[in-house]
């Protein structure tokens, strides 16, 4: 076996990191879990960040706010708690239909050293049975964007009840129509009983024991990988299920997991298969040969370096992530061909120089560089997209592809003088 | 603690951000932890800026915090101005940095900068974003306006724009038109487009044009102090504002009042028979102090809508606000907390409102056309074309902006008559929308639609009293369903209230047709 990228050197950077906290995983969070709320302790800004990188905003019924700290609040650690007290009591009045209540901790919150699992523990007991109050951090000093989804995911292992059924759990919240995909081919090779977390409601939370076997869904999910095997769960290590490559490898590491033959599983899942192949084939077309440069922002960049180097036909120039787990993101590291830099953190002004020294054909970065870098002639594919639109498994694998090929053909027809392109989506 | 789901205004750094993206050769040094940076896409994606705002943010992590914050921040400072060489530095702390006390104006000073350094005092957990900016934009002129002899020709400054701003862009290039046919140069605009060597020149100026007291207001005061400056205070908004605006103009300056109208439409539209359907629709107002109270005066008398709602969500404007609201008749809703504005909007079914991106919401949610009159504001509220809100043209696309959310004057009746036609129904909504915002279902129960009974807390509706036990028997419940919607709101409450004062506790379709026409008019 080759090592891929795993012995390419990380280039370490300090400096400004043009990245979201991990507040902003609420956005996709409080949509997975439909009996939660999400409340931030926090300031104004985290209140502010929400609704704007929520985009459009979701009016219809947010199902997380922000406790704006003030002045009286930073003067008396007390008063903070009693004020605590009183908003969510007033919120759990006003929305009996929660039965999750997640404390969110801020930079603020964090730096002033309110402890939210105190006051997680309290009003636990104060609302049980009917609502269970968990707390995690989405600050920006501890969190990088995805990881407050790690973070909320890793809360809520330790209170997932016990159990010694031989089971597979699957981690990591994915969208319900590729949650349901997921379901279908598992049962298809034969897994019938399959848990999720976060599961949609409290009711259907999973249990765990020494007998789960987990599969992550994302690449990003250290904390609750570490929560899970403290539980005595097994992880069942795979590259991450993005692209037609990652995909199969994934369910073959469960069906192998699970005792499940290769034959078993290559006739499940031979007719998808194929299909994602020949839909991505199609879409790769306008990838083939161009290059790729990714701005740290998802953790999920390792993984789909991987699919537009080997699917796609990519070659990749630097992979930046905010944090590069050594465990987690081993496979995808041992797939990539060697080639790509691998850099670790930020200093933005000099991946800046980087990328502009690469002029790499697509520039896979953050909502606050895209246009900047677009005025400078490159062009861009906004990262967030890839985190909130659904990417995985087959059925998903050309949307992944043509998530990164729309910009460039869009560019390509927008060009003065370039032939027009066939409206081929 | 406030719980707060959306809100108005940002941090005020976010407000201090405004100002430096706005101007040239500005620089600005934040102290602030890793995700502060969310507020450049605030610019690059909300405004379509292509450069990025000028800020470099010190991205502190928890890690850091026991070792040398004050270290990071120094070398922030240091490798910005190497890299970006701006001709003058702002330097302040986010929200978190303000909590970890290192004092940036203090390291900055210290640093033997070779360009001025401007510290920023912004009690994020005190004030907004509007302060932020307003703060920002005084200071700067604080530290670099200089006394100066004033131009030989008469010529003033326009105050008061940031980036971000809601058609700043295009306000500032319609008033400069209008000052310049007047024979007035225009010395500076600030902040937007003003380099810090341009500040320094403010004093040049004889007077003052402040557009947006909301963000430029400490700095046209101080102007006004230190050199002398007086202030033209009306804001022109609207074609009477703009005339008035001229004259005060004309007054200070010793220049005739010259306003060039031949592009002026917006009278000869709003007298033009097609319009007579707009006279007394009832409309709900919410803004910024300034656009509020603006748009109160154009939809009364430029209009002839009938104002049942005015209020505003930055207290600093509150008093003006209620004076003009006593005016009106009104009661002045001051809040920044948005369940209190849909509560209020759903209580006073308005048939438009006139609002922010939020009352937008509100409005998609109820049922109830809206347009945009002031920020906060999103990406469909930056055009393309050039779209001022002040002066001549401002006057022409307050009317088409207001105007076309609405159901046009004959479909109007069309619907009314033929409320029962499969296809040309209420449901339908305004035939030049492709597609339109749902109404509110209608329910039903005796009161009105309430937004999400879950999520909002539910202040007692002023005035809807005990509309709660009036019941709407079944026959008058389908009459009303035969109103259009864009009416049944208004016909709904006139009859619960009408109801309600004959002490009746039951509303059949003869209630419904007495209280019409007791409210005909």
């Amino acid at each position: 076996m080759t090592r891929g990228c795993l012995d390419t050197p990380v280039i370490k950077e300090r400096g400004q990191h043009e990245v979201f906290c991990g507040l902003t995983s609420i956005i996709w969070l409080h949509r997975k879990m439909q009996d939660a709320f999400f409340l931030v302790v926090g300031s104004r800004t985290c209140a502010h960040l929400l609704q704007s990188a929520a985009g459009v905003m979701i009016f219809a019924e947010p199902r997380f706010g922000t406790a704006i700290l003030e002045e009286k609040d930073l003067a008396g650690m007390a008063d903070a708690n009693a004020e605590l007290d009183r908003e969510v009591a007033t919120l759990l009045q006003r929305r009996p239909d929660i039965r999750q209540l997640f404390l969110v901790g801020s930079c603020p919150s964090e730096v002033i050293k309110l402890d939210l699992a105190r006051a997680a523990e309290r009003l636990s007991a104060q609302f049980a049975p009917h609502v269970r109050v968990l707390n995690f951090s989405g600050s920006g000093i501890e969190t990088t964007f995805t990881q407050g989804e790690d973070t909320c995911l890793a809360s809520m292992v330790p209170a997932l009840p016990a159990s010694d059924a031989h089971q597979l759990l699957l981690v990591g919240a994915l969208p319900d129509v590729v949650e349901d995909q997921a379901r279908a081919l598992l049962a298809q090779i034969g897994i019938e009983t399959v848990h999720c977390l976060p599961a949609q409601r409290a009711d259907a939370t999973p249990s765990i024991g020494p007998n789960t076997k987990y599969a992550l869904t994302q690449p990003f999910l250290g904390e609750t990988h570490a929560a899970l095997q403290r539980r005595g769960a097994r992880w069942i290590a795979a590259p991450t299920p993005l692209g037609v490559e990652g995909t199969t490898l994934w369910l073959m590491a469960i069906a192998d997991a699970f005792g499940i033959s290769r034959a078993q599983v290559e006739a499940a899942i031979a007719a998808p298969r194929a299909r994602a192949q020949a839909a991505v084939a199609r879409v790769a077309e306008t990838l083939q040969g161009k290059s790729a440069f990714f701005m740290p922002d998802s953790q999920m960049e390792p993984a789909l370096a991987r699919f537009l180097q080997r699917e796609c036909g990519m070659e990749i120039v630097e992979i930046g992530t905010p944090y590069l787990h050594a465990e987690l993101h081993r496979p995808e590291l041992a797939l990539l061909a060697a080639g790509p830099r691998l850099a670790e953190g930020q200093d933005v002004e000099r991946q800046l120089d980087r990328v502009r020294a690469a002029r790499p054909d697509i520039t896979v970065c953050g909502l606050g560089l895209a246009n900047p870098l677009e005025a400078e002639g490159l062009t861009t594919k906004w990262a967030i997209e890839l985190v909130f639109t659904p990417v995985h498994l087959f059925e998903q694998a050309a949307d992944l592809a043509g998530l990164f090929a729309r910009p460039i053909r869009r560019k390509q027809i927008l060009a003065p003088g370039a032939p027009k392109m066939e409206a081929a989506e | 603690m406030k719980l707060s789901l959306w809100t108005y205004e940002g941090p005020p750094h976010v407000g201090a951000i405004r100002v430096a993206t706005g101007m040239r050769n500005m620089h600005m040094v934040l102290h602030a932890p890793q995700g502060d940076t969310y507020a450049d896409l605030l610019f690059t994606m909300i405004e379509r800026r292509n450069h990025r705002p000028p800020v470099t943010y010190t991205t502190f992590q928890a890690r850091d915090l026991g070792a040398d914050t004050a270290g990071l921040f120094k070398d922030a400072c240091r490798a910005a101005y190497e890299r970006h060489r701006p001709e003058a530095l702002l330097v302040a702390a986010s929200c978190t940095a303000e909590l970890i006390q290192d004092d940036p104006g203090g390291l900055a000073a210290s640093m033997g900068l070779p360009v001025p350094v401007i510290p920023l005092e912004l009690p994020s957990y005190q004030r907004k974003e509007n302060f932020g900016a307003d703060e920002a934009f005084y200071q700067i002129c604080k530290a670099l306006a200089k006394p100066m002899p004033r131009t030989a020709q008469v010529s003033c400054n326009i105050l008061g724009a940031t980036a971000l701003g809601f058609r700043h862009r295009d306000d500032v290039a319609e008033i400069r038109q209008i000052l310049e046919r007047m024979g007035i140069a225009v010395n500076v605009t600030a902040p937007l487009d003003a380099a810090p060597s341009d500040i320094a020149r403010l004093g040049q100026a004889h007077f003052n044009v402040l557009l947006y007291p909301e963000t430029g207001e400490q700095a046209a005061r101080w102007l006004q102090r230190s050199f002398g400056q007086p202030c033209i205070g009306t804001v022109p908004l609207g074609v009477g504002a703009t005339r008035r605006f001229v004259q005060e103009v004309a007054t200070l300056a010793g220049a005739a009042p010259i306003l060039d109208e031949t592009r002026l439409r917006q009278p000869w539209w709003s007298a033009s028979v097609d319009s007579t359907y707009l006279t007394g629709k009832r409309v709900f107002i919410f803004g910024d102090g300034t656009h509020a109270m603006a748009a109160a005066r154009v939809a009364r008398d430029e209009m002839g809508f009938d104002v049942v709602g005015l209020g505003c969500y930055n207290r600093e404007q509150a008093r003006p606000l209620r004076a003009l609201a006593r005016e009106f008749g009104l009661e002045a809703l001051i809040s920044d907390d948005y369940l209190e504005v849909e509560a209020a909007i759903a209580d006073l079914a308005p048939e438009l409102i006139l609002g922010t991106q939020m009352e937008r919401h509100i409005g998609k949610r109820l049922g109830i056309p809206c347009a945009v009159i002031s920020a906060p504001v999103h990406v469909q509220d930056f055009p393309a074309r050039y779209s001022p809100q002040m002066g001549i043209e401002g006057a022409n696309v307050l009317f088409d902006t207001w105007v076309h959310p609405l159901v046009m004057g004959l479909e109007e009746h069309l619907l009314t008559m033929f409320r029962e036609d499969f296809e040309f129904h209420d449901a339908a909504g305004p035939s030049h929308h492709g597609a339109k915002a749902q109404p509110a279902p209608s329910q039903p129960q005796t009161s009105q639609a309430q937004p999400s009974p879950a999520a909002a807390p539910q202040p007692a509706p002023a005035g809807a009293g005990d509309a709660g036990n009036i019941v709407w028997l079944s026959d008058a419940e389908r009459e009303l369903k035969k109103i259009p919607f864009f009416v049944r709101g208004k016909a709904r409450r006139n009859t619960e209230s009408f109801a309600q004062t004959r002490g009746l506790s039951e509303i059949s379709v003869d209630t419904l047709y007495e209280a019409k026409a007791h409210y005909a008019r």
